[in-house]
């Protein structure tokens, strides 16, 4: 058995939970969590050694910040992704742990659509974050699950009722500023019919800061709902992250992911979508720039329990100076599963021979009735295509920019948020100067 | 008014020698064309001229207006005037075609005095819609999905969108359909002026109904062989290249393979 000695007790957790009000099933999953926490195994992320990465040690596990009077009052590189003039703003932006801002449209207030803090959500919605708290991702599923669900310190909670189809898309913004560790939880509920979008940037303040986020995000998306689920993380060197993406889908359910993984500190990344409904869809599009000496895993995986579902799984990622990247797809379709379909396509670019970039591949099938494809590369930059741009007249450097923002536009053209999608421009641009 | 001049120009491909000293003046407003059997050296020709990375230019020099064309890096060559249309032109997933001709006039122009985008605009769908393009591929990616004759109409389009001094078209009518054919030689027609000088390589006749070149040269075994009016191309169509052959002593040789 492996034993772990965790900062925070039993005492401190309830004490924490106490003093945010919460409700008592909420400070039983914290308390069983930590227990459970010092007992299980990190997760294994598929050729990436993690066990002497620092995922559990951290001194602080709140700190203080002030509410803002005005979103003028963020630093620039925040407010530029905010539409700060509109009035019916659907954003929510919250500094280290604590909701620093939040806007919801009337219109979506009166239709019942919930837009807020986790801490918030807890108090004032009690029985429907209970029931999908932690339910997409399991407590016990390895040691950073269950210290996540102990220890939560921000998130948002995102439900759209049965019908309501949102047209606007719903902002979140984490801005990291001197947290040492943040646990975020984000849970976004699309009831039956309905239809949403979200996209969230995390985004550090600082040029590097020894820290630790651990993120689980859980989207459900029920009977003939759509979720398009976007995100930009963009957390500074120096920072472990692990982040787990998860989707549940219904009968005819359609989840969509476009995420663009920019983390300039150790990542390991899973996402996992499954498709439970007959007929669902599961969409996910990752692309990634790995630079210095970063390592990071990135494991996408669909799995097919329902008839007639679809999974597709798009990761580009480019690999420089001695970063070190493992991609990992996994379509996975369960006995019963019949007349799904599982495609993916894994493309690594490597813009140094120091790095490392492996894509691995895996189908994963327990039906017959079902169709499957996969297809993976790992190259440099094509001379053909070079040789062609700059036949045009354009230089080098320029035409090698071209290739590189062509191979990771497929998650940049479907951000819809202007600024957000322009900011990701420019988080690829630096990256790969 | 641009001249291209090359002169014994020797090129090899990983150490074999292909071109065996090639001699070639192309003035502005002329048309030139250089027509053969296959794999006698034409498309290498092109490829040398263009400055592609796998071909060694081992004896020989080219010059664009007394400029030194071998001393110049690709995209330099570009700018300096030079086209090539290619045969085979790469596929560029991610990049539209709009945002990459706006590169690379943009390149050309220079920094600080970019096209305007009304403008680029203005131009681009002029340009399209004379060649008979559907607008929506100034939004697809770069020759991505593209049909043969799609991919080729698109590189007429890169020719009249830059504008060069001299453009090298290499087997431009492969492919092609009558129709498609027809619109691509309106373009190249379109650019007919007393500025703009024109190379076209090709081995059949039958574009040449469309585009009237003053020169037509014959190439065999990495040299131009025979050289001509516009009445050679009709011998030759008529006649084959057997009789060159027999003419000169020639024994059938391929010096390059088709890609």
């Amino acid at each position: 058995m492996i034993e772990t000695k965790l900062p925070f007790d039993q005492q401190y957790v309830r004490s924490f939970s106490e003093g945010r009000g919460e409700p008592d099933w909420l400070l039983n999953v914290r308390l069983q969590a930590l227990a459970q926490a010092e007992q299980l195994p990190l997760p294994k992320p598929d050729k990436t050694k993690i066990d002497r990465w620092n995922f559990t040690q951290f001194s602080a596990h709140l700190v203080e910040s002030a509410p803002l009077s005005s979103l003028e009052e963020l630093p620039e590189q925040v407010k530029v992704l905010i539409d700060i003039a509109e009035e019916q703003k659907n954003v929510y932006v919250q500094r280290d742990h604590t909701c620093a801002y939040v806007s919801l449209a009337d219109e979506l207030k009166e239709k019942g659509v919930i837009f807020t803090d986790l801490a918030t959500a807890v108090r004032e919605h009690s029985d429907l974050v209970q029931k999908y708290f932690m339910d997409g991702v399991k407590v016990n599923e390895h040691r950073l699950t269950a210290l996540h669900a102990a220890l939560v310190n921000g998130g948002v909670f995102v439900y759209v009722p049965k019908h309501v189809q949102i047209d606007v898309p719903l902002q979140a913004v984490y801005v990291h500023e001197k947290a040492e560790a943040l646990f975020n939880h984000v849970i976004i509920v699309a009831d039956v019919g309905s239809k949403v979008t979200y996209v969230e940037n995390y985004i550090s303040t600082c040029e590097r800061s020894e820290a630790i986020v651990n993120i689980i995000t859980e989207v459900f998306a029920r009977d003939d709902a759509q979720v398009f689920f976007g995100a930009v993380d963009n957390l500074a060197k120096g920072t472990t992250v692990y982040v787990n993406r998860r989707g549940v889908t219904g009968r005819h359910a359609r989840i969509e992911w476009a995420l663009g993984l920019m983390n300039d500190g150790n990542t390991i990344s899973e996402n996992i979508t499954r498709l439970i409904g007959d007929g669902s869809v599961g969409d996910t599009k990752t692309v990634v720039v790995s630079r210095g000496e970063q390592v990071q895993n990135f494991t996408t995986s669909v799995i097919h329990y329902g008839k007639h579902t679809e999974g597709y799984i798009l990761k580009h990622g480019v690999v420089k100076d001695e970063a070190t990247s493992i991609f990992n797809g996994i379509g996975k379709i369960e006995h019963g599963a019949s007349k799904s379909n599982a495609e993916q396509e894994s493309r690594v670019l490597m813009l140094s021979p120091k790095g490392r970039g492996d894509a691995n591949p895996i189908l994963l099938i327990d039906e017959d009735d079902v169709t499957a494809g996969h297809a993976a590369s790992v190259g440099r930059v094509d001379p053909t295509q070079l040789y062609y741009l700059m036949s045009r007249g354009i230089p080098k450097t320029e035409a090698e920019r071209l290739i590189i923002h062509g191979f990771l536009a497929p998650v940049v053209n479907e951000i819809p948020i202007e600024r957000v999608k322009k900011q990701l421009i420019e988080v690829i641009e630096r990256k790969v100067k | 008014m641009a001249t291209l001049t090359i002169k014994d120009l020797h090129v090899a491909i990983d150490g074999k020698e292909i071109l065996k000293g090639v001699n070639l003046e192309i003035k502005g407003g002329e048309f030139h064309a250089i027509m053969g059997p296959n794999g006698t050296g034409k498309s290498t020709l092109s490829a040398a001229i263009m400055g592609h990375p796998k071909y060694e230019v081992t004896k020989g020099s080219i010059t664009l207006d007394g400029q030194d064309v071998l001393e110049m890096e690709v995209d330099e060559r570009a700018r300096a005037g030079l086209f090539l249309a290619m045969q085979y032109p790469s596929e560029i997933s991610g990049v539209t075609n709009a945002d990459f001709l706006r590169s690379a006039i943009n390149a050309r122009r220079g920094e600080g005095n970019e096209i305007s985008l009304m403008k680029f605009i203005r131009q681009l769908d002029e340009k399209m819609a004379f060649l008979e393009m559907n607008s929506d591929m100034a939004h697809r990616y770069l020759n991505e999905g593209f049909s043969g004759g799609e991919k080729k109409r698109n590189e007429i389009l890169q020719l009249m969108m830059l504008q060069p001094k001299i453009a090298i078209l290499d087997e431009i009518d492969s492919g092609l359909d009558i129709d498609a054919l027809k619109v691509v030689a309106k373009g190249v027609n379109e650019m007919r002026n007393s500025e703009f000088g024109c190379l076209i390589i090709t081995h059949y006749q039958r574009l040449l109904n469309y585009i009237t070149p003053d020169y037509v040269h014959v190439m065999m075994q990495g040299r131009i062989v025979k050289s001509g009016g516009p009445e050679l191309a009709q011998r030759l169509e008529a006649e084959g290249y057997d009789w060159i052959k027999k003419e000169l002593g020639i024994e059938d040789e391929v010096v390059e393979q088709e890609a």
